[in-house]
């Protein structure tokens, strides 16, 4: 944005919330069936059909609003949004209006440019999905699948608390994260269950813009005598949405412990950086599997490094699974830190873990990585690479005492990587002083 | 099966009346299949109930009386059909109705206007006049109707037949082609206040396809009352305005007296708020009509009409060409009360004034009311042709009816006199889900007034 400008930026996501059957029917909201094969009357819009609203919906919705802060309204009312489109089956979508579900939440996420923002979320409703209109499919005509029509979704209008493409970026990962964490939608933009329209406007020309998600563009808004007159009115096909305290305080305690109190207990608990913290409460799954690895006895800065690097690295290539289960993972650290197994054979046992399951210490002993400690084996290990090495034994008698590096290696090598290298390393530097 | 060729001929032998929608060797094939499946164990069994043409059936299309649905066939039933279905009834084909059950004549179908059973020169009334035609010419004990307005009560009073409206929530609407889905309910007509009550204990009850429809047992009809003693009937003095048909105040003069000589108890009441019913009404059912009237757009089901260049093009022919002049009044008319700049002063306007009406009855209703006695409408039977320039007036034959629909309490009308032959009707309005009294009464009344006396 040009100097003396400044952006201001509302996003209202629309997330499709987890549930096996749609808002306001029985059928199934699985992704990728055939066109129109997940539909009934009532999705289909059909004459004399009525909507039933989905109870795990409405119970997503709440936990959703409650992870966020908002206030979740006693009573809240459905209403018709009316307008004309071929995926529109109704002529109208079912959504809320002037009495959402919840209002008055905030997001806390870290802006690359101002530190720690608290963005308000104006409010959270329910609402269904229209279908989709594919053009490109046949020539010259429009097809419709109405199999996302009934589609349980919410939107969360955040407040113009956004100052740049980048916070927005950093606000929407934020949410995609609490909500995947608190589980109530897979946050998946590719199947069209994440899906963003931003406010954006310039504090100088108050111009409101419209981004859409769909054809990844940014256009003013219609100014208020062109745009659209959704004429919404309650819904009168269904009652008003009424949720006792008890149902609402029964999600409030039911909610897990959120990113932020997680990463902050976990920077307190096992002594971890912010950053360390902040990388393993990234997703709940990961959480859960560092604190079991921990239980299962491993050391606390031990678990966490092998989590970021090896178990990660290796989920990032299998569809985010941690394949190696906790216990596994902690009996190979413990094997490290015992001396049984050096690093590198570790890594190789934790990917044969992996590959095929089963117990690290029978697999390490089937590969032959066990650690040799016995000092006596080790010795003899070290007299071959001197004696095999006489010049550069010279050297480092003359004081070049880096090679004791080279030495290591070779013996590591020798021992075809199972001499204990702290022991292999003592007995190298005894031999070397009493050779001179 | 002989019982299924006696009900279709009694029905073929009433064409004349153009009730019935349904193409006479169409019924036949479809009430012999009937009534060889039905369980001879139902509370109904073998009884031919015909069905108001803006209920959905699997056995017959379902084009609510509008060119829009031609030959739309539903893949599914209404709740009420299943229910009659399972009670071992035969549905005996489709009864033709003002489009989208919008009109209180019965000429504003697209498939041609209903003629009066008793003077073929008179409307039967409406909207469910198809339905009140043919259980008043006799060919049928029962129909099932719908109401928003009097649907159902006006052309019962019309053509000298009964007519129940249930308590909104009584009967589950899945499946009734939506109108003003605040107000819709589908009713019964019937023959006899049994005949009609006896079907709606059979429609009623819960149902978890409508989220509007009470967790409630179906109705259980009471037994005929030996006397009225210990009611107390209201007679609202707004509906018994001075201009009022003298015929029709006659014949309730007398209803109200035979009420008196079965021990009811009968005090004047008010409902102040009466006069504001009809603007009221004309307000909230064109809006939800507007919007529930918006999915006949000729992309999914119906015909579509040519002369659409664009996706535009197509809405303005198909919904233009589909649609009645009275539906697509009133989708104007609901659009406009929608609107933004209008909302305030007309819909939210008319939800205030409708829970002032509602209050009304409460009011009467907790001063010891048990019920409330009424005309029906506020003259018989008119000419057909004679309102059908002039909506005002076609509109204000549902001055009585309207508030029940308004207020959600059950009414049902019942034949209490003629004039010059033409049948006069009386309203019971009772409390919501307290039908059982309001039949009661009505068992009562029906039993001693000379419903076919010039009054």
């Amino acid at each position: 944005m040009a100097a003396g400008w400044e952006a201001v930026i509302g996003l209202e996501t629309h997330l499709q919330l987890r549930t096996k059957s749609k808002m306001f029917c029985g059928c199934s909201t699985a992704f990728g069936a055939p066109p129109n094969t997940q539909v009934c009357p009532v999705c289909l819009g059909l004459p004399g059909a009525l909507p039933v609203p989905n109870g795990a919906a409405i119970r997503l919705a709440v936990r959703g609003a409650l992870a966020l802060g908002c206030t979740v309204h006693p009573k809240s009312i459905f209403a018709r949004k009316n307008y004309f489109y071929p995926d529109l089956p109704k002529g109208y979508q079912i959504s809320q209006h002037d009495q959402p579900l919840a209002t008055n939440g905030t997001l806390s996420f870290v802006s690359p440019e101002r530190g720690i923002v608290n963005a308000t979320i104006v409010r959270l409703h329910v609402e269904e999905d229209a279908g989709k209109s594919i053009h490109d499919r046949f020539p010259k005509a429009t097809a419709v699948d109405l199999n996302r029509s009934g589609v349980p979704l919410i939107e969360i209008v955040g407040g113009p608390d956004l100052r740049s493409p980048a916070e927005a970026r950093a606000y929407l990962q934020t949410l995609k994260q609490l909500l995947e964490y608190i589980g109530i939608s897979d946050c998946d933009m590719e199947k069209g269950s994440l899906r963003v329209d931003a406010n954006v406007g310039g504090s100088v020309t108050q111009q409101p813009m419209l981004y859409d998600s769909r054809e990844n563009t940014v256009r003013p808004q219609r100014s208020k005598e062109e745009s659209h007159d959704y004429r919404y009115f309650p819904e009168p096909d269904l009652p008003p949405l009424v949720l006792t305290p008890e149902f609402v305080a029964e999600e409030q305690s039911e909610l897990p412990e959120l990113p932020p109190a997680k990463r902050d207990r976990f920077a307190a608990q096992y002594a971890l950086s912010r950053e360390h913290a902040t990388v393993l409460t990234a997703s709940r799954g990961v959480a859960e599997y560092y604190e079991n690895v921990v239980r299962a006895g491993a050391e606390h800065q031990a678990a966490a490094n092998w989590i970021m690097t090896e178990a990660l690295a290796d989920a990032k290539d299998h569809q985010d699974q941690l394949r190696v289960p906790a216990a596994g993972l902690a009996q190979i650290i413990a094997l490290v830190k015992g001396g049984t197994l050096s690093h590198q054979a570790a890594k190789r046992v934790f990917a044969e873990v992996a590959a095929k399951g089963g117990d690290p210490r029978t697999i390490a002993e089937s590969l032959g990585l066990i650690q040799v400690a016995d000092s006596n084996v080790v010795a003899a290990w070290v007299t071959d690479v001197l004696g095999a090495h006489a010049p550069e034994v010279g050297r480092y008698k003359n004081g070049e005492t880096k090679l004791m590096a080279f030495f290591l290696g070779q013996v590591m090598r020798a021992s075809k990587g199972k001499a204990d290298p702290k022991l292999a390393q003592r007995v190298l530097e005894e031999k070397l002083a009493s050779a001179s | 099966m002989s019982d299924a060729k006696a009900v279709a001929d009694r029905l073929v032998k009433s064409k004349r009346l153009n009730a019935l929608l349904t193409p006479s060797k169409e019924l036949r094939s479809a009430l012999t299949a009937q009534a060889a499946a039905a369980r001879p164990t139902g509370v109904l069994y073998g009884m031919p109930v015909a069905v108001k043409d803006n209920i959905c059936t699997l056995e017959f299309t379902t084009t609510c009386g509008s060119r829009i649905l031609e030959g739309y066939r539903s893949p599914y039933e209404a709740t009420a059909v299943t229910k009659l279905k399972a009670a071992g009834a035969l549905i005996a084909g489709k009864t033709n109705c003002d489009e989208f059950a919008m009109g209180s004549s019965t000429e504003h179908s697209a498939y041609g206007r209903v003629v009066h059973p008793l003077d073929k020169t008179r409307v039967p009334g409406g909207s469910s006049g198809g339905s009140a035609a043919l259980v008043g010419a006799g060919a049928l004990p029962a129909a099932l109707g719908s109401e928003t307005g009097g649907s159902v009560r006006q052309p019962a009073s019309f053509c000298g037949v009964v007519g129940i409206k249930p308590t909104y929530g009584r009967v589950s609407r899945y499946g009734l082609v939506a109108f003003g889905s605040s107000l819709d309910q589908i009713g019964v007509l019937g023959r006899s206040v049994h005949d009609a009550a006896r079907v709606l204990s059979v429609i009623s009850g819960r149902d978890p396809r409508d989220a509007t429809c009470e967790d409630r047992d179906p109705l259980r009809l009471p037994t005929v009352p030996e006397s009225l003693q210990g009611f107390v009937i209201g007679l609202p003095r707004e509906y018994f305005p001075t201009e009022l048909d003298p015929a029709v105040r006659r014949a309730c003069d007398r209803a109200v007296r035979l009420l008196r000589d079965l021990g009811a108890a009968v005090r004047e009441v008010s409902l102040p708020h009466t006069a504001y019913a009809v603007p009221t009404y004309y307000v909230i059912a064109p809006a939800e009509a507007s919007s529930n009237l918006a999915r006949y757009d000729g992309v999914r089901y119906g015909p579509r009409f040519d002369g659409h260049a664009d996706l535009r093009g197509l809405y303005r022919a198909t919904r233009g060409q589909g649609f009645g002049a009275e539906v697509r009044r009133r989708i104007l008319v609901g659009t406009y009360v929608l609107s933004a700049g209008f909302y305030d002063a007309y819909y939210r306007r008319a939800q205030q004034m409708r829970a002032l009406i509602a209050q009304d009855f409460r009011n009467v209703f907790d001063r010891g009311v048990d019920l409330l006695f009424t005309p029906t409408t506020p003259s018989p039977a008119f000419k057909a042709g004679e309102k059908l320039s002039d909506p005002i007036a076609m509109y204000m034959s549902d001055i009585f009816t309207v508030t029940a629909n308004l207020a959600g309490v059950p009414a049902i009308s019942l034949p209490i006199g003629r004039v010059k032959g033409l049948p006069i009707g009386g309203q019971l309005i009772g409390q919501a889900f307290l039908e059982d009294e309001m039949l009661e009464a009505a068992y009562a009344l029906e039993r001693v007034v000379p419903a076919t006396d010039e009054s």
